[in-house]
This record gives structure tokens, sequence and C-alpha cells, in this order.
């Protein structure tokens, strides 16, 4: 893995891509999200980290509205977030996603995968797409499977195939839940390092993840949730040698117990 | 077997037959008891069937082998298969026929682009029934020379593949999130699959008629086929049902997330999966409609049943029912044994693609 260039800091006044303000969410009864606010700069990789439950999973699907929230603001390169359905898919057309299990099509080739979103929701002549997409599927060292189909393939390379396809979107924002979790130890590494590619050529992430050592390496912030709050967040360096709150530091403390790529 | 025998274990069929056929007393008379009785009934049923039976002559007074008089059959073939049809026009039934059951290659050979079979499929109805009704160059053929098998093919593939357009937008609208919408799905579906076919049937050809002006008039084969996709489609629409609440919420989200509309997500991400992993339960539900076509003749629609009826009844082969009636349900066994071997075979055959 090739690390990204320090320092890493983002220019203080670049655009902003991600703005959530006071946002609140319930599912049901069940407060999910309790006023969260995070600002996400253009070219800023944010790697968000905290335990099971604790809503990092529903904040990173708020800002593609997977979920909607019933409070607050959430403006994605500067549009703000309405149930307008024609203004949504424009911007979840800008806003990639790599899920935890993949979510490849199964009925497609990797090809196809990689394709159809181009010329089903971007309006691109084939040949144009197939040119990007193999291009994209290169990047991630696959480009020798674009025939096969998903259920073919192990898990980090479906997931690696999962971001070719996001990217063909052409987005200018990522999102990644957990992308590795749901892999096998050895497959681990292939992924982060297309991801860690991605960020050394600037593009904006959010990621819920909790390899630690990715963080470290990539990430301008790490921001800690706990119980649908975020209770910290500070650049990776502070982060992990001076955490401030004790929550931060008991669930610092229980992934160094268990391995880094405890979950 | 025998001590004589020099290896240790015993031929794999001779196992076979010990395990399955002879594994205790009470399934080794089993075994014995029914092999007795085929041996002592199939000869006698084979007899009367073809060695005995009469298969040319001309009229009843020809049959003197004692076996099955197979002349009422035989004679009015042209009759059973083609009904009233015009006899300079029956290529036309033929062509009609062959263009149906060219689904079932199509389904078969993965190589083919589903596309082609899908639109192959959508316009399979239209084309039948310009072919058979006649129209746009073809000389007119009015429905009351449809009879015999033609129109029990007629109804069973143009029903079903009008059936399934329907039942799938039925499936999505009693999932949809529109309450209007679903509820009138729901209401439909329930309603149609609590009443019994037939008496949707009469009420297609009786009561549909007093609420049209006078002197207007829908062809009877176009309400019973109207029926008969509607009873088919509530039923598949079921079926889809299923298959779409089985799809991973993942596949909608990374649809979601890609920015696909929802009738995107649905043609090219959802309904493919889905009507593949159907295909085995709707093809049961054609064998279903299929057989569901013989009510028609209890409207005055003569299928093939209603063809055997009035044969019976004919003097000159009054008293041949059991030729007769053995003769339909050869037709129809022949027909939905094979559909039904086809569904499992490719039940079996996702399984293992799974
Ligand atoms: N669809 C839902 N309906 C009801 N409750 C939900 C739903 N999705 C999530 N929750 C609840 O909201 C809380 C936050 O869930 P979320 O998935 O965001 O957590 P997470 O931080 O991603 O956890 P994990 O690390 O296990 O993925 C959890 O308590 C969960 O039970
Ligand atoms: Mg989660």
């Amino acid at each position: 893995m090739n690390t990204v260039n320090e320092p890493r800091s983002v220019d203080a006044d670049a655009p902003v891509a991600v703005r959530i303000d006071a946002l609140n969410k319930w599912y049901g009864h069940f407060h999910a999200l309790k006023n969260v606010s995070l600002e996400v700069k253009t070219g800023e990789r944010i790697v968000i980290c905290g335990p099971s439950g604790s809503g990092k999973s529903t904040l990173i699907r708020c800002v593609n509205q997977l979920e909607q929230h019933q409070e607050g603001d959430i403006v994605v390169l500067g549009q703000l977030l309405d149930d307008h359905p024609k203004r949504l898919r424009q911007i979840r057309r800008e806003v990639g996603m790599c899920f935890q299990h993949f979510n490849l099509f199964p009925h497609l080739s990797v090809l196809k995968n990689c394709t159809l979103p181009q010329t089903a929701n971007l309006g691109i002549a084939e040949s144009e797409a197939m040119a990007y997409a193999l291009k994209l599927l290169e990047r991630v060292k696959m480009r020798e499977h674009a025939n096969k189909y998903p259920g073919q393939l192990s898990g980090g390379q479906q997931q690696r195939i999962a971001i070719a396809r996001a990217l063909c979107m052409r987005p200018k924002i990522m999102l990644f839940d957990e992308p590795t979790s749901a892999l096998d130890p050895e497959m681990i590494a292939e992924v982060l390092e297309v991801m860690v590619d991605l960020a050394a050529e600037g593009m904006t992430m959010l990621c819920v993840t909790h390899e630690m050592g990715f963080a470290r390496k990539v990430a301008d912030r790490v921001v800690f949730m706990d119980q649908g709050e975020i209770v910290e967040q500070a650049p990776p360096e502070q982060f992990f040698s001076q955490p401030e709150s004790p929550r931060t530091q008991q669930f610092l403390n229980q992934i160094i117990n268990h391995g880094v790529t405890a979950g | 077997m025998s001590s004589l025998s020099a290896s240790r274990r015993p031929h794999p069929a001779l196992r076979w037959v010990h395990k399955q056929l002879f594994p205790n007393l009470l399934q080794s008379i089993l075994t014995l008891a029914t092999l007795g009785l085929l041996l002592w009934s199939v000869p006698k049923v084979l007899d009367w069937l073809i060695f005995s039976a009469t298969f040319v002559g001309s009229s009843k007074a020809d049959c003197v082998g004692g076996g099955a008089c197979w002349l009422p059959v035989v004679n009015r073939i042209d009759l059973f298969v083609y009904g009233f049809y015009p006899d300079t026009e029956t290529w036309r039934v033929n062509l009609a026929f062959v263009l149906a059951g060219a689904i079932i290659p199509l389904l078969y050979f993965k190589r083919i682009d589903r596309r082609w079979v899908l639109g192959y499929m959508m316009l399979l109805p239209f084309v039948m029934w310009w072919l058979l009704k006649g129209g746009l160059g073809l000389s007119s053929v009015s429905s009351t020379q449809f009879a015999g098998i033609l129109v029990t093919v007629f109804l069973g593939v143009i029903g079903m593949l009008f059936a399934l357009p329907m039942g799938i937008l039925l499936a999505l609208g009693r999932r949809s999130k529109k309450p209007a919408i679903k509820l009138l799905c729901v209401l439909y579906i329930e309603l149609v699959r609590s009443v019994p076919v037939i008496t949707l049937l009469f009420m297609a050809s009786l009561m549909v008629q007093l609420f049209l002006p006078e002197g207007v008039t829908i062809d009877i084969l176009a309400r019973v086929l109207i029926v008969l996709v509607m009873f088919t489609a509530a039923y598949m629409a079921e079926t889809i049902r299923g298959g779409l609440q089985g799809m991973a919420k993942g596949q909608y989200e990374a649809a979601k997330a890609l920015g696909f509309s929802y009738w995107k997500t649905m043609s090219v991400i959802i309904l493919p999966q889905v009507l593949r992993n159907t295909i085995p339960p709707l093809l049961t539900q054609f064998i279903g409609l299929f057989k569901e076509t013989t009510l028609v003749v209890v409207v005055g629609v003569l299928d093939v049943v209603g063809i055997a009826m009035s044969t019976t009844s004919a003097p000159e082969w009054i008293g041949l029912e059991h030729e007769v009636y053995l003769f339909l349900a050869m037709f129809f066994f022949v027909i939905c044994f094979a559909l039904s071997r086809y569904a499992r075979h490719l039940e079996k055959q996702l399984e293992k693609s799974r």
C-alpha cells in the first residue's frame, strides 16, 4: 500500500462537499441519530467508527438518503436534500456507495454491472461506457474477470468490482459502509489498497470502518460515534494517541484488545 | 448374492434392487404383489389399446378386433386439431403451433439473449391472434370456426402471455407505497382468487352483454380469453410477489445508490432476477391454465373437450366414449407431464446455479 502524501490537511477553504446540520433520525420511537452535525470539505477523507449500533451506517445512509431523516438539514454538493425524487436521483448519481455485502447485480456480468448504471442513468453510449468500465476494472485489477459473473468471484474481488461500479458513475463523493468487514482477512488488504489509491487521488470519502490502520494512513479526520451521537472527532494522530472522551478510550482499548480488524 | 460369485461386492444394480425393492419382508411382499399386478394388467391394457385395437376403417362396423376402436379419433383428427377452421387455411394453425412451441427451446438455451426471448414472448400473442383470426392481408376467420386443440392452444398460450405482464403489474402494485394502487391491486387479486373460474366464465358469457349497448358484442373468444387472463394474472401476481419478497434488500439499495429510477430498477435489476427464479412455478401455473381452458366448454366454446363431447354423441360413433375420452386424457397428460418435467428440470438448474 502506498501512503498518502503528508501533510494530509485539506485546504481550509476548499468548498464544502457535505454539510450535516442538527440531524435527528428516529426508527419508530428509537432515536438513532441525535443532533448530529458534520461538515466534510471537498477532498477530505473521513473515517467514522464506533461500537455496533451507534448509528454509523444510519448516518452515511442519510447522506444519499437510503434512510430518510426527520429533522435537520443535509446539504450535498450545494444541494439541500429533500424528498423530490428527481433531484434525489441526481444527487445519488454524484455520490457513490459501497456496501458491506457488495450488492453486485448477480444476473449481470462484471462488465455489465459497470456499464449498465452509466447507460441507464447517465445516458452514456454503450461503447463509451464499456471503455470507461474497463479502465476502472483495470484500476481495481479486475479487468481479466470482466466477463465473469459476481457469483464466480471471491468476496474481495466482488468488493473491488463494487467500488469500480460506483466509480463508473463519476461520483464526487464516495461513501463506504464497512467495506471490509464481510471479507476474509486475506482479502481485506486488496480492498483497502484500492481505497487508499482512491484517497490519494483526492476523492472525498466518508468511510465507516474499523480498519484503524487505514484510518491512520489516509484519514484527515476520525469521527467517533456512540449511541447516535458524535462523541469526538480529531485528526488520526490525535485521535489515537490522546482521545479525549472516556467512551472513545474505552472503544479504542476494546479494538486494540480484539485486534485491529475487530468490529 | 450367490456364494459362487467371485467378487465380494455385488453389482451396483443388484444392490439397488436389494435396497429399494427387497429391504424387508413387507416391502418384498409389496414389490412382488405390484409386479404380479403389472404382469397381469399391462399386457391386457396394451392389447386393448394397441394390438387388438382398430386404427383404420370407415365406421364402427369395422371395429372387430375386440380392442379399442380408435376410429372416431383417427377419422376426425382434423376436427380435433383444427376444429372448423377453413381447410385451405390450416397452415396458419400449424404455423401458430410451431411459433408457440418455439418458446420452450428459446427458454432452454441460455446462450440466447433473454431480451430476445422476452421480446418474442411479448409479440407472440399478437402474432398468433393475427395469424389465426386474420386481418391485415390474411382472410378473416370467425370465432365460431374455432374449435378443438386449436382453441385449447390459442387460449392457453395467448392467455399465459397476456397474463404474465398483467401479473407482474399486479404484483408491483400490491407492493406499491401508494395506498390507492395497493388497495386496488389487493382487492382485485383477492376477489378473483376467491371466485371459481367457472363463475367468471358464466359472467363473461352472460353478464357482460347486459352492460354493453344493444348491438355491440364482444367476440366470445375474446371474452373467455379475458376471463382466463384475469384469473391467471391474479395467481401469477402472487407467485411474482413471493419472488419480489425474496429479493435481497441490498439489490434495491445498490440500485437506488446508483441513481436508478423505480421503473429502471424493476425492469433491469429486480424483475429479471425474480422472473428467472419464478419460471418453474409460472410454468406450473401455465399447466393449470392449459387445463382450465377446458372449462370454456360450459359457455359454448368448443375446445378439444367440446369436440370430444360432440363426437361421442354423434350417431355413427355412439358408445365409444372410452376411446374418445382416453385420447383426451392422453393429449393433456402428454403436454402437461412434459411441461411439468421441464419445470422441474429448470428448478434443479436454478438450485445448482445458486
Ligand atoms: N431499519 C431499522 N429499523 C429499526 N431500527 C433500526 C433500523 N436500522 C438500524 N436500526 C437501529 O438503529 C441503530 C443504529 O443502527 P446502525 O445500523 O446505524 O448502527 P451501526 O453503527 O452501523 O452498527 P454496526 O456497526 O453494527 O453496523 C441500531 O440500534 C439499530 O438497531
Ligand atoms: Mg453498520
